[in-house]
Order: structure tokens, then C-alpha cells, then sequence
């Protein structure tokens, strides 16, 4: 792996400015997360990108013919298959960089790197079976699991990344069943267990510790996949302003604890680091679901058993990662 | 004109012969999963490339889903990519069929016809393709594995042609071509590689992004583009007419390739489109698809020892279809067979639509009577052949009613 990156305060707006890789003016909602996590993808660039974006949100917002904010060569097929696409891109590559192919054509390069682009539903559950084909044949890409937890494309259905108890449109609070009475798959487990060379969670708040992980997944020789945090105003019913809050909150709750893995090997990050090491400054998790409105039901007093497994639920993930943690 | 080239001759059945096209045809990617009795081309094509007999990428995949858009993504990247299945396979693939034709990626898949389940089945008819012929690829259904062959090395030539970029599927029959060894023709690989060279990328204008600059058409940082944006009714309609106008292209192009392949092999296939045979006096004849048309030609041949005028004609491409072609010909007979080994359930066979279509409000059509056959692998024994050319005789006198004839079947 190359000399560690470290993202240059100083030089990044000159960089982002002069190749932005994504333009502003999209459509995504203010305040939304995931479109931010995209800025900090372009913030961690070695070389150009080419990216294969499954259905979703970040794939609507950001194209509608003949408009484009992408900057960036730029590929969306369908809604369960960006890692499929990706592999295709792979090994087109590699044939025609192998064979020369266009080295005196000074209108085509192939040298850049492979990204693929997908949502909780396109990940955790239409696309898991296109993902694990790919994490196992050992592509080259990087693989970004923007997760703002529901289908918000289609209007907030619940998805496999959905949390415990929230609501969405396909788990409503009725006087039966108050939201989702299942809990969030266990995306990066899944993915470790391909013993893929690198996996990380990022949230929008960090984003040196972001932008590093970013870069080591575009710098690492076969897969790498990054799950990152997405905040959905829209669908999470939480104040535009908030965002960074709660992308802060997620990881001071250890609801969203940041780690690598690096060759199987799990590494707390930044703040869940610190956690690790000052367990006194674990927030309560009502701190983070509290300014949600699709948890909202879980704070009424006759639902005090939700908030008290929502917590039990984040305490458990969280121990389970420190045992894993090799840095703590 | 160009002179014949020697060929070597090959044992092979028809799923070698798609790989002896493949091994032989530049490919960049190959990304396939295997199906029953599609088996054999991704088995060759592996021992290709782990022998190093070829230099490509073999992504062997989770699933046909995935198989198709790796291949989606490899063209776009500006690689030449193939891919292979038969039935559930193709079906899996049916969401990505339409994306890929509307991306204008010249992908090349050839499907070996079976039955689609249920109940699960791996023996041959077309019900599997004729799924897809709504889906925007160029089809061209094959008689053996020579044509298998010469046919899979024509599509990628087919579909790279810059008025066309439309993707390409080969068909051959399951198991009746697929495995079924036959002495093959191969052309030497530099003339393969000097008749198709390496793929290359069109260039396009897109103003308002890069100017009055010819951009090429792929996934390329020089000049980013985007591939498959929302498109939404204001210009989605515009899209799918461009779709239809290249397909309308296509004739052209498919017949030019066809010729120029002649030439270089000395074997053509009718005029590319449609292969007839004995029909310049023939009262009746029966139109077909695949490999009953081989033995059609038989039975025709001893009908006419027995004095009775027929012919038959082979629809080699069904997409795009023929239509002025059979128009000007079907008007010369007083009655037609159509053989169907597909059936659109509550409708007829789909070749007979199409005709139906095809000849609606002509003068001079001739009576038509579909007959569905050979479901589920269901032989076409040489007697049911002649019986089906009486019954297209008695027409002549009788009329065509009952239009809707199942075959074989108890
Ligand atoms: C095969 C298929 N099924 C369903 C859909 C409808 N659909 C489009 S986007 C989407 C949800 C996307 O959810 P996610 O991956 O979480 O991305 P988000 O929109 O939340 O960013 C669904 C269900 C589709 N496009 N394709
Ligand atoms: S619905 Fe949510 S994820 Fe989608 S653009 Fe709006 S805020 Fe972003
Ligand atoms: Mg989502």
C-alpha cells in the first residue's frame, strides 16, 4: 500500500474546485447525507474514478436526461447489480490495459479506478447475491454502501438495513406492531466473512477519518468495500440542520461505530476509538433517536421497551466489535 | 471480390462451434454462467483461457442476472464482451436484455434454445427467445453449427457497426445443434481477426458537455459521460425512436455483413434474412425456424421425387424482421406452413403472428395455418414433416380453417 494519505486541508478546495468529479446543483434533498458522502469520495481520489451506481436515491438525484452532475464517467444499469457492472468494468479494463489497446489514443485513458455505488436496498438486500459474486471472484473496485437505512427512492420502504423500531412506510406504527420489529443485518460481518483485504465504516462527520478510509479503498488491490452512514432528512423526519449532528451522535451512541478491517484484522477509528478507551463518554442512544421523528413512538412511556432494546441491541453490536477491536 | 479462404475442418457440435467463434473473435470479456445445454461453450471457453490459448477476461459469475451486466459494464468500459445461456438463464437476464439494448452496447450472446420452466425442462424449443423479442436485440435464429458459427463471428460485426449499436443474440437449437457433432469449416484466426480487428468505440458529439469534440462512446476520464440517467417522458419516447430506426438500419447492415462474409467463407445463408428452398414453383411451402428446417429440406426434396410442388424457407433473422422480404415471397404461394416451436399462450405460435401481420391487407396472400410443434424438446419425427405439407396441399382446396394445428403432441 502507498505512503498513508493525509487529506491537505489547505489543498483540498483548490483540487475539489478544479475537478470536482461530482457538480452541485443535483437534486438531492438539503440536507441530505448521502450526497455528501459522494463530495468526500471525490475529496479522497488518487486518479479518476469510474463508477457503477446501483437504483436509488444517489442515482435519481444526480442525473435526469439531459442533465448530469456527474464529472465523472459514470455508468447505472439496474437496482441489484452495481457490483455486477463493476466487475464487467474490472475486466474490461484490465484486458484493454493489457493489450495497449487505446495507449496512442490521446482521447481515452483506462487508468482509474472502479467504484461501485449502491443504497442499503441495493446492498443488504436485492443486490447481496451480485455483491458476494464479486467480493469472491476478487475484483478491483471499491465498493460504497451509502446507508440512510430504508428505500427512500421509492418512499421510504423498510429495507434490511433498516434499524429496530423505526418507522418507514412498510412498518408503520399501528396499534399492532409498532415499526420494525426486526433489526439491521450485519452488513460489514457479511462482507468481512469473503475475507476481503479491506472493509470500514465512515460517517460524514469524520472526515479525515473518512477521506483516509476512502483513499485506502481506492489504493487496495482487490476488494474493499466501505459502509458509510447516509442521513435521509426526508425519510428519517429529521431537521435539514441536523445531519452532521446525527451523523456525529450515530458514532457517540455507538450506534454506528467506526472501524476497519484491514485482512480480516478489526481496528476501531477516531471517536469509537476513543470510546474504546474512555467508556464514559458513550452517549445514551435516546440522544440520537430523540431528534427523529421515525423514532419518535419508541419515547412514548407505554414503548419504553423499545427505546430499552434499542440500547441493549447498540450495547451488544458494540461489545461484540470491542472483543473483535485488535486496538483496544 | 475477395477469394474464398482454405478452411480447416472440424468435428465439433454447435456449443464448440459458438467457442471456436468466440476463441477466434477478439473478445475482451466473457462473462457467462452455465446452463444446460448451453454447458459446453462456457466449458471450452475456459479451456481456452487456462490454456492460454486466448488472452480475455472469463468473469465467471454468481448468476446470468450478473453474467449479463458485467458484460453491460465491459462494453461500456469499451471492451468487446460475450455472453452465453439458454432459457432460465435468459429469463434471468430479461430486466438487463432491455437495458442493454437501450445503453446501444453491442454485447453478443448466444442463447441455445431449451423450454423454459415449468416443468423444468432442458430440451429444445424457442419459447425462451421468443420472450425476448420485444427486448431491442437483433436475433438470428441458426439452422446448424456451422451457421452457429459463422453467424457468432458475424454478430459482433453486426452490432459494432456504428449505425446499428444494437446488441446481437444467436440462437441454436438444444441439444438438436448444440450437441450434435457436424464437420465445421473454420476460418484461420488472422482472417477472423482482419474481419473484425479489435472493437472499436464510435465517437459521438455531446455539445453540451463537450463541445463540438468527438467524444468516444465509453466509461472514459479523458471526456466523463454518463450512461443511463433517469430519462422520464420528455425524452425517454425520443430514446426508444432511436432504438426503432436503428433497428431499421440493421437490415442493411446484417445483409452487407452477411455478403462480405461470404465472400471470404463461400457460405451464405439464403440472402441473409431469409433462406429459401425449391420454391420457384412451388405451390406451397413451409416457413420455419432453426433446425427442422434441415430436415424440412429433406422432405421437401422427396415430395418433389413424388411430383408435388413445394418449397420451404427458412426465417434466418427474426429481429428485425424480414417482412418485405416475406412480403414479396409468401405472395407467390396459394398456401403456407407456418412451423412454430414456441406458442404465446391465449394467441398463436409467434412466427405466425408475425407473418399474420407481416401480410395483413396484401393482395395475393396466401392462405396461412400455424402449426405448433416440438414443445419441450418434442421431435420433429420426418413423417409429421410430410403430413404437415399434406395438410398445407389440402388447404389449397379446402382453405386454411382450422388455422391453429398442434403437432406431435397426444
Ligand atoms: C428490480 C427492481 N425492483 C424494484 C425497483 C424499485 N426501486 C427503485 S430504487 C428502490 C429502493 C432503493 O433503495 P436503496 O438501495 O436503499 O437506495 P435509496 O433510494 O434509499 O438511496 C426500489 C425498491 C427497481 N428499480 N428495480
Ligand atoms: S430522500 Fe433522503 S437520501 Fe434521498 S435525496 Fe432526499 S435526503 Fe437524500
Ligand atoms: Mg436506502
Amino acid at each position: 500500500m502507498a505512503k498513508e494519505f493525509v487529506p491537505n486541508i489547505r489543498q483540498l478546495p483548490k483540487f475539489m474546485k478544479e475537478d470536482p468529479g461530482i457538480l452541485p446543483g443535483h437534486r438531492a434533498c438539503a440536507g441530505c447525507g448521502c450526497a455528501i458522502i459522494l463530495r468526500q469520495l471525490m475529496m479522497a481520489r488518487r486518479k479518476p474514478l469510474v463508477i457503477a451506481n446501483a437504483t436509488g436515491c444517489m442515482e435519481v438525484v444526480t442525473t435526469i436526461f439531459p442533465y448530469t452532475a456527474w464529472k465523472t464517467p459514470w455508468i447505472h444499469v439496474a437496482f441489484e447489480n452495481a457490483a455486477a457492472v463493476a466487475a464487467g468494468i474490472d475486466a474490461g479494463r484490465n484486458k484493454l490495459q493489457r493489450s495497449g489497446r487505446f495507449s496512442d489514443d490521446p482521447d481515452v485513458s483506462v487508468d482509474y479506478d472502479v467504484v461501485a455505488l449502491a443504497g442499503d436496498g441495493g446492498t443488504y438486500d436485492i443486490g447481496l447475491q451480485a455483491l458476494s459474486g464479486a467480493l469472491e471472484r476478487w475484483h478491483n473496485f471499491l465498493y460504497i454502501l451509502y446507508d440512510n437505512e430504508a428505500y427512500m427512492n421509492t418512499g421510504i420502504q423498510r429495507s434490511g438495513g433498516t434499524p429496530f423500531g423505526a418507522w418507514t412506510t412498510t412498518t408503520p406504527v399501528g396499534s399492532k406492531i409498532k415499526g420494525k420489529p426486526l433489526t439491521k443485518k450485519p452488513i460489514v460481518d457479511i462482507v468481512v466473512a469473503h475475507r476481503i483485504p479491506y472493509a470500514a465504516t465512515v460517517s460524514p462527520a469524520y472526515w479525515v477519518d473518512a477521506l483516509k478510509k476512502f483513499r485506502k479503498g481506492l489504493e487496495t488491490e482487490g476488494p474493499a468495500f466501505i459502509h458509510a452512514f447516509g442521513v435521509c432528512p426526508r425519510g428519517w423526519r429529521t431537521d435539514t440542520k441536523d445531519t452532521i449532528k446525527l451523523s456525529r451522535l450515530a458514532v457517540e451512541t455507538c450506534f454506528f461505530p467506526l472501524y476497519e478491517v484491514v485482512n480480516s484484522e478489526w481496528y476501531l477509528t477516531g471517536p469509537s476509538l476513543t470510546i474504546a478507551k474512555n467508556p464514559e463518554r458513550k452517549k445514551p442512544v435516546e440522544e440520537y433517536l430523540k431528534l427523529q421523528g421515525r423514532f419518535r413512538h419508541m419515547l412514548l412511556p407505554e414503548n419504553k421497551w423499545m427505546l430499552e432494546k434499542f440500547q441493549e441491541l447498540v450495547d451488544e453490536n458494540w461489545e461484540i466489535i470491542l472483543k473483535r477491536a485488535k486496538n483496544v | 471480390m475477395q477469394k474464398v479462404v482454405k478452411q480447416r475442418m472440424m468435428a465439433l457440435n454447435g456449443d464448440e462451434a459458438v467457442a471456436w467463434a468466440v476463441k477466434q473473435s477478439n473478445v475482451d470479456v466473457v462473462s457467462a454462467y452455465p446452463i444446460t445445454p448451453q454447458t459446453l461453450i462456457v466449458e471450452r471457453i475456459s479451456e481456452f483461457v487456462h490454456n492460454g490459448e486466448v488472452d480475455m477476461e472469463f468473469i465467471k459469475v454468481e448468476s446470468e442476472h450478473s453474467a449479463l451486466s458485467a458484460c453491460v459494464g465491459a462494453a461500456a468500459a469499451g471492451a468487446r464482451a460475450f455472453t452465453a445461456t439458454a432459457a432460465n438463464g435468459l429469463q434471468l437476464m430479461f430486466e438487463i436484455l432491455y437495458i442493454t439494448a437501450s445503453l446501444r452496447l453491442p454485447v453478443v450472446m448466444v442463447v441455445v434454445n431449451r423450454a423454459p420452466s415449468g416443468p423444468i425442462n432442458i430440451h429444445c424449443d424457442h419459447n425462451d427467445t421468443m420472450g425476448a423479442r420485444d427486448s431491442g436485440w437483433i436475433q438470428i435464429y441458426t439452422e446448424d453449427a456451422q451457421e452457429a458459427y459463422d453467424s457468432t463471428i458475424q454478430a459482433f460485426k453486426i452490432s459494432e457497426n456504428p449505425e446499428v449499436l444494437l446488441p446481437t443474440m444467436v440462437t441454436l437449437d438444444g441439444f438438436f445443434i448444440s450437441h450434435t457433432l457436424q464437420n465445421v469449416s473454420l476460418l484461420p484466426d488472422e482472417v477472423v481477426h482482419e474481419f473484425l480487428g479489435v472493437r472499436k468505440v464510435p465517437k459521438i458529439k455531446v455539445p453540451e458537455i463537450h463541445g463540438d469534440k468527438e467524444v468516444p462512446l465509453m466509461l472514459n476520464p479523458r471526456y466523463p459521460l454518463t450512461f443511463g440517467p433517469l430519462d422520464l417522458f420528455d425524452y425517454y419516447f425520443e430514446h426508444k425512436r432511436q432504438q426503432i430506426e436503428a433497428m431499421m438500419r440493421a437490415y442493411k447492415v446484417i445483409e452487407e455483413v452477411h455478403r462480405e462474409y461470404a465472400e471470404i467463407s463461400g457460405r451464405s445463408y439464403g440472402d441473409g434474412f431469409i433462406e429459401p428452398y425449391r420454391i420457384d414453383d412451388a405451390d406451397v411451402v413451409v416457413v420455419g425456424l432453426g433446425s427442422t428446417m434441415g430436415t424440412t429440406k429433406t422432405i421437401v426434396d422427396e415430395l418433389r421425387e413424388e411430383g408435388k410442388k413445394v418449397g420451404s424457407i427458412r426465417v434466418r433473422v427474426f429481429r428485425p424482421f424480414p417482412r418485405e422480404r416475406l412480403k414479396k415471397v409468401l405472395c407467390n404461394f396459394d398456401a403456407v406452413g407456418v412451423l412454430d416451436r414456441g406458442i404465446s399462450f391465449g394467441h398463436y405460435g409467434q412466427l405466425y403472428t408475425d407473418l399474420c401481420a407481416t401480410l395483413y391487407g396484401v393482395k395475393d396472400a396466401p392462405a396461412m395455418i400455424d402449426f405448433v410443434y416440438g414443445l419441450g424438446g418434442r421431435d420433429m419425427p420426418p413423417k409429421l414433416l410430410k403430413k404437415i405439407f399434406e395438410e398445407v396441399l389440402e388447404a389449397r382446396v379446402k382453405g386454411p380453417e382450422p388455422v391453429f394445428r398442434i403437432k406431435g403432441v397426444r
